[in-house]
């Protein structure tokens, strides 16, 4: 038992607002996280009031929009625009979701948008990942088999492929761990729903190998059992998909094992 | 390396209704243990004969002992019934948002109704309330 850390509350100052452009006739208000790392001051909260005729539908339309006739120091990650990539994933409204797929009509009157929560900021909406990926890199994320490979492709079974339905979606977004309150706590250690649901996708894969040696790497009272299913990460899930069951597998087969 | 701020979370999160029973099953769990060491005062009590027991039994008849008997049965009852919930997803059942969303419900209403139960038998025995 390690001794227990008190969430760390950084402190965020109001920052500056940029108000609509007369004549503006649908206008909304975004307030958005700022950190930048060059200037020594703390993060601020900064309010743009768009006029949303001239701004896409999407509340990634709205930050390229913000990024292009606003300011064009704001900073976030983003490519394919149309949910498949996970580059855009962030807090929206006290949500994690991606930014691409988030319509500005479901947001708030006033849209509120964060990094994805608790992880070291790089710089405003772009947040530090090395660890989370590093995690992944952990769970050995390819098949391992030690059968000589056929002369052709591994066949799997129709039944034995859609096993992997429900997992293979997962675009690694990190919606999921960091909207889940024990991720915050125990990240170092805990792996995280996302990670986790990977993890599972391999165990469950009939043509990997060696689920004995993944399952024995998980059972461990951090990296996995710190799950406690509070269910963050399934609600969170900009995919659908169910990282809380994909968890709740993986301890049914250690017991399933044990006994 | 500069210091990077750690982005902002509980203070921004919008605990889904999952998640704020989740942390109330944390928090009954821990005022049940505080209970149970009112349960340990009180059987001592007992044990040490009629004045010690009269003494408890008066402490615990004040409103605010009532209260926080009050607050243990409700906790108990939360605790219990949400704990079989988490018995269901410890055997894989009931991880779906749908299914989570009802059984939070279910166990709102059990810990209501098997609180006021509790207190309805408890003050129609005990002759009414103290």
């Amino acid at each position: 038992m390690r001794a227990m850390k008190l969430p760390i509350l950084e402190n965020i100052e109001a920052g500056k607002h940029l108000t609509a452009p007369t004549g503006a006739r649908r206008v909304k208000r975004f307030k958005v996280y700022r950190y930048d790392p060059d200037a020594s001051k703390p993060p601020q909260l900064d309010s743009f009031d768009i006029d949303l005729t001239r701004c896409g539908p999407m509340v990634l339309d709205a930050l390229i929009y913000i990024k292009n006739e606003l300011d064009a120091t704001l900073t976030f990650r983003r490519s394919c625009r149309e949910g498949v990539c996970g580059s855009c994933a962030m807090n929206i409204d006290g949500s994690n979701t991606l930014a691409c797929t988030k319509a500005i009509d479901d947001a708030e009157i006033d849209v509120s948008v964060y990094p994805l929560p608790h992880l070291p900021v790089i710089k405003d909406l772009v947040p530090d990942m090395t660890h989370f990926y590093a995690q992944y890199a952990s769970i050995k994320p390819w098949l391992q088999a030690d059968t000589p490979p056929p002369t052709r492709e591994r066949l799997q079974t129709k039944e034995d492929r859609a096993q992997l339905d429900g997992l293979y979606e997962c675009i690694l977004c990190a919606c999921c761990s960091t909207s889940c309150p024990s991720y915050w706590w125990s990240g170092d250690r805990y792996l995280g729903p996302a990670i986790l649901l990977q993890a599972y996708r391999w165990i469950v894969d009939s043509r990997d190998e060696n689920t004995g040696e993944r399952l024995d790497a998980l059972e461990d009272p951090y990296r996995l059992y710190r799950c406690h299913t509070i269910m963050n990460c399934t609600k969170a899930c900009p995919k659908g998909l169910n990282p809380a069951k994909a968890i709740g597998e993986i301890k049914k087969l250690l017991l399933t094992r044990a006994l | 390396m500069a210091h990077r701020p750690l982005s902002p979370h509980l203070q921004i999160y919008r605990l889904p209704f999952a998640a704020i029973l989740s942390i109330t099953h944390r928090l009954t769990g821990v005022f049940l243990t505080l209970g149970s060491v009112l349960l340990v005062y009180w059987l001592v009590a007992i044990a040490s004969g009629e004045t010690a027991y009269l003494e408890a039994q008066a402490l615990l008849g004040t409103w605010y002992g009532l209260l926080g008997l009050f607050f243990c049965s409700f906790a108990l009852y939360f605790h219990l019934c949400n704990g079989v919930r988490h018995l269901f997803w410890d055997a894989g059942y009931g991880f779906e948002l749908k299914t989570v969303d009802t059984s939070g419900h279910i166990v709102i209403i059990l810990t209501v109704v098997l609180t006021v139960i509790t207190w309805f038998i408890g003050i129609l025995f005990s002759g009414g309330p103290a």
